[in-house]
C-alpha cells in the first residue's frame, strides 16, 4: 500500500450541510462546496420529483454557496455601470436586473443579478465558483469610484423557494405583502421572526419564486429551513438539490457559467444582447463588443431537441448531416417536465435557423436532433 | 436489504439469474438507488455476443451515463423492450426488471461471481469508504 496518506481537499460547507445529510441527500463537490445533488426517493424526492414539484407546486433550495458583493457610496451607481453590461440606472430602489461582468475582450467574468437596495446601494449576487474571482475583479475595477465594495458572501444563508406555490408558502412566514412584489423586485420584511430580511422575487428555475437572505449562523439557518418545509407541507414542498436546479434552468434556457458563458465566449455569441446596453457610453468590454458586432458572429448559441433516440450531454460534439463536426453541446440533459432530451449548443450561424437538422455524437454515433426555439419552457401566464 | 438468493452478483452491481443455459441480466437495487431516476437504457441487439467483464450497454440517469458490464459471456437472445419506453421500471423494481437474456457460453463464468450474502457485504464495505 502507498505510504503517502491521502488527505481530502477542504470542501466548504453551507450552514445547512448537516440538514441535507440528515435528509439523506446525495452530496457532491460543486466548485469547492459540499452541496446536495438530490434528496432520496424515500422522502418523495429524486431529481425528477424535485423538478416537477417546482413546476407544479413548490421546492426549496439551499443556494448559500452563491456570492454577494455590496457596493455602497456616492458613486455606487457609476461603479456598477462601469463593470456591469446592463443599465443599472433604470433600476428603481427595490428593483433587480440580470446582467454580466465582462472582461475588456467582451467575454464573461460572470453573470450576475444586480439588486438596487437603496439610493446608493447595490447588491450583486454571483456564482459560487467565481466568488473570489468576482470580488477581486469588482474591487480592482471600481477603485476610482467613491464607493465601498464589500464581500458579504459569508454573511448570508440564501434559500430559494421556487414554484407557483412559493408565494403561498413564504406569505405564511412573513409580514411583507408579497403580492405587491413584482417579479425581479425586492422587499424587506420579518421572516420566521427575523427582522429586516431581504426578500427577492428572483430565481434560477424559470418559475415564480423568491430568494431570502438570512443570517448565516447554523441554528438560524436550520430553523428557517425547517419552518419553510413545515409551512410548505400542504403545498407538497420538497427539498431540491443541484440536479433539479440544473434541469430547471436548462428548460428555461438560463445560462450557466462555464457552459453557455465563459471567459472565451462573448455576449453576442451567447445571445444575451437584450441584457447588454450598448447605449451606455462606457463599460468594461464595450469597445471589444462594438468590434465583435461589426465582425459578425462565428458561432451562436442554439437550443436543440433530440429527435433520435439518445441524450445529448455537456461537451458532446454537434455534427452536420454529413457527420462533420460543427459545434458542441454546452449543457444537455433529459428535461423532466417537457419529457424530451434537450441541449444548448454552439453552432455556426448558418445552422441556427429553427428546424435545422443536426446530429449529436453520442458514444461515437450521430443521433438526430433539430434546432428549436428557446426558451424550451416558459411558465404559464396567470 | 436482503438480496434475492436465486441469482449471482458482480462488483459492477449487476445480477445474473441462470435457468439452464439461459441467463437473465439486470442491475441491482443498490445500483438503481445510486443512479437515481433512470431515463435511458441502451442494450445490444439480439444476436450480439457479450464477453464477460466487457461493457455491453449503458444505463443513463438524469445526471449521468453508466456502463453496463457483462457478468458472463454469451449470445443475446432477448432484450426487454419495456425499458425503452419505461426505463423507470428499473428504479421501481431493479431485481424484477431483467434487461436482457443470453445463452451462456460457459456455465463456469458464474462460479466466480458473488452470492447474495457476498454482494451485500461488498455493498456495505463500499459504503463505508
Amino acid at each position: 500500500m502507498s505510504a503517502v496518506e491521502m488527505t481530502t481537499p477542504i470542501v466548504r460547507k453551507t450552514a445547512l450541510n448537516a440538514v441535507h445529510r440528515q435528509l439523506g441527500a446525495k452530496m457532491v463537490d460543486f466548485n469547492g462546496w459540499g452541496m446536495p445533488v438530490e434528496y432520496p426517493a424515500s422522502i418523495g424526492c429524486g431529481i425528477i420529483n424535485e423538478h416537477m414539484a417546482v413546476r407544479i407546486g413548490v421546492g426549496i433550495f439551499d443556494v448559500s454557496h452563491m456570492g454577494d458583493i455590496r457596493l455602497a457610496g456616492p458613486q455606487a451607481l457609476a461603479a456598477v455601470q462601469h463593470i456591469s453590461m446592463n443599465d443599472a440606472s433604470r433600476l428603481a430602489v427595490g428593483q433587480a436586473q440580470y446582467s454580466a461582468l465582462l472582461y475588456p475582450q467582451g467575454t464573461f467574468v460572470d453573470d450576475v443579478i444586480v439588486h438596487r437596495l437603496g439610493e446608493d446601494e447595490y447588491l450583486l449576487v454571483i456564482n459560487a465558483g467565481t466568488r473570489e474571482k468576482d470580488f477581486n475583479w469588482v474591487r480592482d475595477n471600481t477603485r476610482n469610484f467613491d464607493c465601498k465594495v464589500e464581500n458579504l458572501s459569508d454573511d448570508f444563508t440564501q434559500i430559494a423557494i421556487q414554484g407557483p406555490k412559493g408565494v403561498n408558502v413564504l406569505q405564511r412566514l412573513t409580514d411583507a405583502n408579497l403580492s405587491a412584489v413584482k417579479f425581479y423586485w425586492v422587499t424587506r420584511g420579518t421572516v420566521c421572526g427575523l427582522k429586516n430580511i431581504l426578500i427577492a422575487r428572483t430565481g434560477y428555475t424559470a418559475e415564480d419564486g423568491f430568494e431570502i437572505y438570512i443570517p448565516a449562523d447554523e441554528s438560524t439557518s436550520v430553523q428557517v429551513w425547517n419552518e419553510i418545509l413545515s409551512a410548505g407541507k400542504e403545498f407538497g414542498i420538497v427539498p431540491c438539490g443541484l440536479g433539479a436546479r440544473n434541469t430547471l434552468r436548462l428548460e428555461g434556457s438560463l445560462s450557466l457559467y462555464g457552459h453557455e458563458i465563459s471567459d472565451t465566449i462573448n455576449v453576442w455569441e451567447a445571445g444575451l444582447d437584450r441584457f447588454c446596453k450598448m447605449e451606455k457610453p462606457e463599460f468594461v468590454g464595450r469597445a471589444a463588443l462594438e468590434k465583435e458586432k461589426a465582425a459578425g458572429l462565428k458561432r451562436t448559441l442554439v437550443g436543440l431537441e433530440m429527435t433520435g433516440r439518445g441524450i445529448a450531454r455537456d461537451e458532446y460534439k454537434v455534427l452536420d448531416g454529413a457527420g462533420r463536426e460543427i459545434g458542441y453541446v454546452t449543457s444537455g440533459s433529459p428535461a423532466p417536465f417537457l419529457k424530451k432530451n434537450i441541449a444548448l449548443a454552439y453552432v455556426p450561424p448558418e445552422f441556427s435557423a429553427m428546424g435545422t437538422p443536426v446530429k449529436v455524437e453520442v458514444r461515437g454515433q450521430g443521433v438526430e436532433a433539430q434546432v428549436v426555439r428557446t426558451p424550451f419552457y416558459k411558465r404559464p401566464k396567470k | 436489504m436482503p438480496y434475492p438468493t436465486d441469482r449471482k452478483y458482480t462488483k459492477e452491481h449487476e445480477w445474473i439469474q441462470a435457468s439452464g443455459t439461459t441467463a437473465a441480466i439486470g442491475i441491482t437495487d443498490h445500483a438503481q438507488e445510486s443512479l437515481g431516476d433512470i431515463v435511458f437504457v441502451e442494450l445490444p441487439k439480439v444476436g450480439e455476443e457479450l464477453t464477460a467483464g466487457k461493457t455491453f450497454g449503458t444505463v443513463e440517469s438524469v445526471k449521468a451515463v453508466s456502463d453496463l458490464y457483462a457478468p458472463a459471456s454469451g449470445t443475446v437472445t432477448e432484450t426487454n423492450g419495456d425499458l425503452a419506453t419505461s426505463p423507470e421500471k428499473v428504479n421501481k423494481d431493479a431485481h424484477g426488471s431483467w434487461m436482457l437474456k443470453i445463452t451462456l457460453k460457459n456455465m463456469g463464468d458464474l462460479d466466480g461471481l458473488l452470492s447474495a450474502a457476498d454482494y451485500e457485504k461488498f455493498v456495505a464495505e463500499e459504503g463505508a469508504h
